[in-house]
């Protein structure tokens, strides 16, 4: 209680405008904090803890693929496995990671104090940790945790779920609510709090990317909540929205979950394009190519992905019209990723380029990203799909866009902006180390996925054929490389936190930026009035 | 000190507190509550509400507090015109989410009618199974025979136009014309805020508070009839589900909306609001105005179409 009194009491103490007051101590920082950056640390760290808990489930389902046949889960529990890996990576670690960069940077970058709404961004990261426990604890729950994959399609999440699923609705409902609130704060941050002289074509990539980013989760976030709110009616009012017996459809909650669903992809990749296209300039010391086509592109990705969703669905029944609709629709997306990646590229073209740690992963990123692209529009024709759907191909295809995707642009923005958050520079030496390690672990698991994808192995089964053990073992291997090298990453951060070399304000020699122009560490309370936009600062 | 509605170059910050983390945590407890009463329920068992009613104490209490909290802030003159802005595309954006949340359910109610219903009823290529599993089910909407009548029993009638007569058949009209009276009379207590005319205020806005509160009524009475006498219930197949949730968490909305004008009310008889600062009242009306179109939507296609 103590605390709660000096925290008002604290507030009645100093009424200034600006709030030049620097942040509290001990654990009251951390729950009651309005400012911008703690809540963006909060966040970071939030996701990497989830990121190691979806880590180690994802490494058990790997421990029972090593080898064909059945040896250390039983196949209940690998279906839990594979459910809450893909729900705690999606919803615990990517997405409140980009929102953690989003708080730390978008008011650096537009040149505000901090968010437009300081509370209600406290209550978008402190409603994550306890949905996440709820998500959690529904594992040691009577009768197991979700084991109906990430997508809960109805009737596997309605009749035969497990009862711990009533409780996987309400967390599902207070991480939409959490994404939901913090897109209100981004979209009001930027819309409203822009340095006098920043106008829409002047914003930072990374801030534009999110803005748009705001707008797909305030479309789609609703309509999850809609989906799983009929789930908890079919489950305990008796309604029949997806039982065909009442009149209702399961192929019904595919199209609605997928009307989130692929818009929620992006969600996960367009902030991710946002961190690439500040890295790559600044190590190629070359502005970023086509800025207008960049923006351009990005929305026009945005407004495809409300009309593809049923490319998920080819081989769930479907008119034929509707089959050719979403096929070529589908295929569109490849016209401005196209550009995008175009862009990034002659963004490099001739470039004064060195290679530092954020470099090698957005480079990376950029290569492998357009390997997951390549082959979503393997995926995107429709006769082909039929073969590929639910297999393998697919689970190479989603996880080279989203961890040599998403995540490794949200590691390239750790290493990027660490010296502006913290002062200090990471090692280098074990940065490179911590790339190359997850570079080669991440093909290594996945690239063979491809293959074994292409000869029919389905996906989400705890046992396979044996002609597929060669590149299951591989892909193992692979896993576990991977995951034991993020824990150099936790090292390097540690350590760079503690003993690193202090860091200039404009860390990079070609980095561009308004959050560059402020020393470093950045002061708690980012601009406290507005700063001059300066043209050679605009454009990171 | 700088005085932050005057000066505009100067930021406010708020400072910290701990409502937000309390909050998350009451609303923790109240949903969890919930879900353990809920699975009690459904496996026999008897469930307790203990937990839920301590979570949502905690929540409304906080909520209390919080918003006393901002209001008062704003009084004492700290608030400025870009926090002002801020609050506005908050309303604004939160009122769009809420837009797409009622997508959800009139596209569920498309797809079961004019897709899913029709795949049932035997039409298309994927017809067949639909043939084979229930021949005898007929496409029509309302759905007046389940494929299963067993699992899911039909009701007797339906709420769509043709099928009522008497007052309970006009009652979707009349709830229509009380709501759109109340989006004008909502609009004219703003006027009577811009006009600095309190007693003007007071009244209209009671007045809209009072047609939210009839409507509530009226539409508890159709639940009681729907339940009682139609056999119209939620298990009464796609057509009971698609009913209820649209006009559920419609009236849901509209309980909110009326707890807010409600608020409203008891701030303008406080004396709060002048013509230039009445956002919280503004705010209300918007999602008012929101809710009425809503409802709008519902009666053209739940009851009338
Ligand atoms: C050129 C761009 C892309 C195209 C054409 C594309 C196409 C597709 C198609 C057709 C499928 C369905 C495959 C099937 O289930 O049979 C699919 C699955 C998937 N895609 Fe993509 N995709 C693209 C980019 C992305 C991006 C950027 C992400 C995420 C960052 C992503 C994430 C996923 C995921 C998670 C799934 C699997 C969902 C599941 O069934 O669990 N895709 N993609
Ligand atoms: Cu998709």
């Amino acid at each position: 209680m103590s605390e709660v009194i000096h925290a008002d009491h604290h507030d009645d103490a100093d009424h200034h405008g600006s709030g030049d007051h620097g942040p509290e101590k001990g654990l009251a920082r951390w729950l009651f904090t309005t400012n911008h950056k703690d809540i963006g640390t909060l966040y970071l760290w939030f996701s990497f803890l989830m990121l190691l808990i979806g880590g180690v489930m994802a490494l058990i389902v790997r421990t029972e693929l090593f080898q064909p046949g059945l040896q250390f889960v039983n196949p209940e529990f690998f279906n839990q496995m594979t459910t809450n890996h893909g729900l705690i990576m999606v919803f615990g670690a990517i997405m409140p990671a980009f929102v953690g960069l989003a708080n730390w940077l978008v008011p650096m970058q537009v040149g505000a104090p901090d968010m437009a709404l300081p509370r209600m961004n406290n209550l978008s990261f402190w409603i994550l940790p306890f949905a996440f426990g709820i998500m959690i604890s529904t594992l040691f729950m009577e009768g197991g945790g979700p084991n109906f994959g990430w997508t809960f399609y109805a009737p596997l999440s309605t009749t035969y779920a497990p009862d711990s699923v009533t409780f996987f609705i309400f967390a599902v409902h207070m991480m939409g609510a959490s994404s939901i609130m913090g897109s209100i704060n981004i979209i009001a941050t930027i819309l409203n709090m822009r340095a006098p002289g920043m106008t829409l074509m002047k914003m930072p990539m990374f801030v534009w990317t999110w803005l748009i980013t705001a707008y797909l989760l305030l479309a789609v976030m609703p309509v999850l909540a809609g989906v799983v709110t009929m789930m908890l009616f079919d489950i305990h009012f008796n309604t029949s929205f997806f039982d065909a017996a009442g009149g209702g459809d399961p192929v019904m909650f595919q199209h609605i979950f997928w009307f989130f669903g692929h818009p929620e992809v992006y969600i996960m990749i367009l902030p991710a394009f946002g961190v690439v296209s500040h890295i790559l300039p600044a190590f190629s010391r070359k502005p970023l190519f086509g800025y207008d086509s960049m923006v351009y592109a990005v929305a026009s990705i945005a407004f495809l992905s409300f009309i593809v969703w049923a490319h998920h669905m080819f081989t769930v029944g479907m008119p034929l019209a509707g089959q050719l609709f979403f096929m070529y629709a589908t295929m569109l997306i490849a016209i401005p990723t196209g550009v995008k990646v175009f862009n990034w590229t002659a963004t490099m073209w001739k470039g004064s380029m060195t290679f530092e740690t954020p470099m090698l992963f957005a480079i990376a990123f950029v290569v492998l990203f357009t390997i997951g692209g390549f082959s979503g529009l393997m995926l995107a024709i429709a006769p082909v799909d039929y073969q590929y759907h639910d297999t393998y191909f697919v689970v190479a295809h989603f996880h080279y866009v989203l961890v040599p995707g998403a995540l490794f642009s949200i590691i390239a923005a750790v290493y990027f902006w660490f010296p502006k958050w913290t002062g200090k520079m990471y090692n280098e030496t074990m940065g490179k180390l911590h790339f190359w390690l997850s570079f080669i672990g991440v093909n290594i698991t996945f690239f063979p996925q491809h293959f074994s994808g292409l000869a029919g192995m389905p996906r989400r089964i705890p046992d396979y054929a044996l002609q597929f053990a060669d590149f299951n073992m591989l892909s193992s291997v692979g896993a576990f490389i991977f995951g034991f090298s993020q824990l150099v990453f936790l090292y390097v951060i540690i350590h760079g936190i503690r003993n690193g070399k202090p860091a200039e304000g404009r860390s990079w020699e070609g980095a561009r930026g308004l959050e560059w122009t402020l020393p470093s560490p950045a002061p708690y309370h980012s601009f406290t009035k507005p700063p001059q936009v300066r043209d050679e600062e605009v454009h990171g | 000190m700088a005085n932050a509605e005057t000066d505009s170059s100067v930021y406010y910050v708020p400072h910290n507190g701990w409502y937000p983390v309390v909050l998350a945590a009451g609303v923790m407890l109240m949903l969890t509550g919930f879900a353990s009463w809920l699975n009690a329920t459904s496996n026999g068992e008897p469930g307790s509400w203990t937990q839920t009613v301590i979570g949502f104490g905690i929540t409304a209490v906080v909520l209390y507090f919080w918003f006393a909290k901002v209001i008062a802030e704003n009084q004492q003159g700290l608030a400025n015109e870009q926090l002002k802005k801020s609050y506005v595309w908050g309303i604004g954006w939160f009122i769009f989410s809420e837009v797409m949340f009622f997508a959800a359910f009139f596209g569920a109610l498309f797809y079961a009618r004019v897709i899913a219903v029709s795949w049932l009823g035997g039409e298309g290529a994927k017809g067949l199974t639909g043939e084979y599993l229930w021949p005898e089910f007929e496409a029509v909407w309302p759905v007046m025979s389940n494929p299963n009548n067993a699992l899911f029993p039909p009701p007797e009638q339906s709420m769509a136009a043709p099928a009522l007569t008497g007052w309970l058949g006009y009652l979707p009209f009349y709830n229509t014309v009380i709501l759109l009276t109340s989006s004008w009379t909502v609009h004219v207590a703003h006027s009577a805020i811009k006009e600095g005319n309190r007693k003007k205020l007071n009244t209209w806005l009671g007045l809209t508070v009072l047609l939210g509160i009839i409507f509530l009524i009226l539409q508890a009475e159709e639940y009681i009839v729907a339940y009682n006498d139609m056999g119209l219930t939620l298990g009464s197949g796609i057509y009971g589900s698609t009913f209820f949730i649209l006009t559920g968490f419609h009236g849901f909305h509209v309980t909110l909306g009326t707890v807010m004008l409600l608020v409203m009310w008891l701030r303008g008889l406080k004396g709060h609001f002048t013509a230039n600062d009445c956002f919280g009242f503004e705010a209300a009306s918007w999602y008012w105005h929101f809710v009425d179109v809503v409802w709008v939507g519902l009666f053209i296609f739940v009851y009338v179409l």
